[in-house]
């Protein structure tokens, strides 16, 4: 059910991120979903793909450090108060966000987030208990 | 050049900065030999170390046979940690200065009643050849305390007469209202310190041009000619450099006169060399070398044939000045990887200690130093980042990042910058990686 992110450390260099984009691209990696948080000295990069260990090997042989992370992806449906009704169960029961992003492309007529909590087990849980539609590996690298 | 004149400077000491060299040699000589006498009978190390060399203290019968003496360095001061280099017993010691080591253990230095009147005297000597006059107003910006720049120039304004603002380093705003009430005739400090107090001037409104400064004694870190020209066109003042290590005495080893062709070292009681770092024979005149001194009259702790590791060059001609004291140039680098950062020792060792400190960190690290157009430097620490220590989440990174500065801040006492970048990326010369990037034009 989970779902796996790859974190990648970048500095913020001219084409640092291109440099990744491109490995992957070489290597037929497809990213499903993608963000990048920054500083002003450094980025993380967190996407997710669809041969999630193969693309660590490539990271690591071309000296990214980069680690797995466990994320959930939930549908939502595409309509106003799509994520409001998501966040107020997550809400309910005081799960943590700590960041969350969007799929490129839409699984179905829903839009598909990536939530990474900061209790990843107790998100999952409550999510399940509250029926909300969790979108795993297998579907996911479907896509 | 500053329109103030530097004819008719005082001598502070005429007989022992004039003297001819022959009979200098005399008096170098008699002090030799007292003084390896002295460190053979009080201080077990030296005896062990001179034992080790085979030399005893009759060996001295010309000031050549210096070369028979070994030399001493820095590790003798950290193996000797706290007080074991010490000659004179703990109880007459009167003052204690530290500063920065290599690794963990500081450099402690004693200075018995004797050795601070010594220090006075030269100081005073250092500052009338900076042009000073009893009953001028000195304005001593380097920092007081453990740090020996402070009081080094405190002892010797006391002993020549002049009045003391002792300001110490920071407080810039007042430091620069009690310049333009009280009006002090000199201005010691560092130098990227005097170019930053520039830049607040002209924030408060002041003219730099316009300050009561006539005669600046810089020292404590390298600088260049460049910069030299540049704090005399800014504050329309004399700029002198003034050398010395806490090792040695502080300030006061050597020092510039008004003509600034080298700094003269009061050779009487600080007998230098300079040497081939190969070889350990002399250099030529004109060559540079390791600068080696052999402290003649300490008590506390009296030093042979000290390495101070910083290069320069040494002429024995008599200065126009009309002093005969030996002229060593301004430092033209260091034999290990000391970088001085706004007068502040740094060594690579002690990041890596501290690196070493932080779960997860490993010491792959490189030390940027950079002079900002102010003057001031600033020292940036590149931190390779690990598999271990990443995290996808911002707020450890960053957490880590403060980490890291806010123990290196600690143990060095100077303000950094840390940042975090990608593994392998920080040059590696001949498989030994590079520790200081040293884009300072010095």
């Amino acid at each position: 059910m989970k779902l796996v992110q790859i974190s990648v450390f970048l500095e913020n260099k001219k084409g640092r991120l291109y440099d990744v984009c491109a490995l992957f691209g070489k290597n037929n990696i497809n990213i499903r979903a993608l963000t990048v948080a920054e500083s002003e000295e450094f980025g993380i990069l967190r996407v997710v793909v669809d041969k999630p260990e193969a693309a660590q090997k490539i990271l690591k042989a071309k000296g990214f450090v980069s680690n797995f992370t466990d994320i959930i992806a939930v549908e939502v449906p595409d309509q106003p108060g799509g994520l409001a009704g998501i966040l107020s169960v997550l809400n309910e029961n005081n799960i943590n966000v700590e960041y969350m992003y969007g799929f490129v492309e839409k699984f179905s007529e829903k839009a598909l987030l990536v939530f990474r909590f900061e209790d990843y087990r107790k998100a999952l849980a409550v999510l399940k208990k509250n029926k909300m539609s969790i979108v795993g590996n297998k579907e996911a690298s479907c896509l | 050049m500053s329109a103030h004149t530097y004819g008719g400077d005082m001598i502070w000491n005429e007989r022992m900065e004039c003297m001819h060299p022959e009979d200098m040699k005399n008096i170098q000589l008699e002090r030799l030999k007292y003084i390896v006498g002295y460190v053979h009978c009080n201080c077990h190390m030296y005896k062990k170390k001179l034992e080790a060399a085979g030399v005893v203290p009759e060996d001295i019968k010309d000031i050549q046979d210096i070369k028979k003496l070994p030399l001493s360095s820095k590790d003798d001061m950290r193996q000797s940690y706290p007080f074991h280099l010490f000659s004179a017993p703990l109880k007459e010691i009167a003052e204690i200065h530290v500063s920065s080591g290599t690794t963990g253990n500081p450099t402690v230095v004693g200075y018995t009643k004797q050795d601070l009147k010594l220090w006075g005297e030269v100081m005073a000597r250092a500052l009338c050849c900076a042009g000073a006059k009893p009953g001028d107003m000195i304005q001593n910006a380097y920092g007081y305390g453990l740090f020996t720049g402070g009081l080094g120039i405190h002892y010797g304004a006391q002993e020549m007469g002049l009045t003391i603002l002792p300001c110490s380093s920071g407080q810039t705003k007042r430091q620069l209202k009690l310049m333009m009430d009280f009006k002090p005739r000199i201005l010691s400090c560092t130098p990227s310190y005097a170019m930053y107090m520039a830049e607040e001037a002209r924030d408060l409104g002041i003219s730099p041009k316009e300050s009561s400064w006539e005669i600046g004694v810089f020292g404590a870190e390298p600088w260049s000619e460049l910069m030299r020209k540049e704090i005399e066109s800014t504050w329309n003042i004399l700029a002198t450099d003034v050398y010395g290590l806490s090792e040695i005495i502080g300030p006061g080893v050597a020092q510039e006169c008004s003509y600034k062709k080298g700094l003269h070292v009061f050779w009487d009681v600080f007998y230098p060399e300079v040497l081939d770092v190969k070889t350990g024979k002399d250099v030529k005149e004109g060559e540079t070398g390791e600068l080696v001194i052999t402290t003649l009259t300490k008590q506390g702790i009296p030093l042979l044939r000290y390495r101070t590791r910083d290069i320069v060059g040494i002429k024995y001609e008599k200065c126009k000045c009309g002093r005969t004291t030996p002229r060593i140039t301004k430092i033209q680098g260091r034999t290990d990887d000391m970088i001085i950062v706004r007068g502040i020792n740094v060594f690579p060792s002690q990041i890596e200690h501290v690196l070493l400190g932080v779960e997860g960190v490993k010491p792959h690290y490189q030390l940027v130093v950079e002079r900002k157009a102010g003057g001031l430097d600033d020292l940036e620490i590149l931190v390779e980042v690990e598999p271990e220590i990443f995290s996808d989440e911002m707020k450890h990174l960053k957490s880590l990042e403060e980490k890291i500065r806010k123990e290196i801040e600690s143990i060095l006492g100077v303000i950094v910058k840390v940042k975090l970048v990608e593994p392998k990326t920080l040059e590696r010369s001949e498989g030994k990686a590079k520790r200081v990037i040293d884009k300072r034009t010095v």
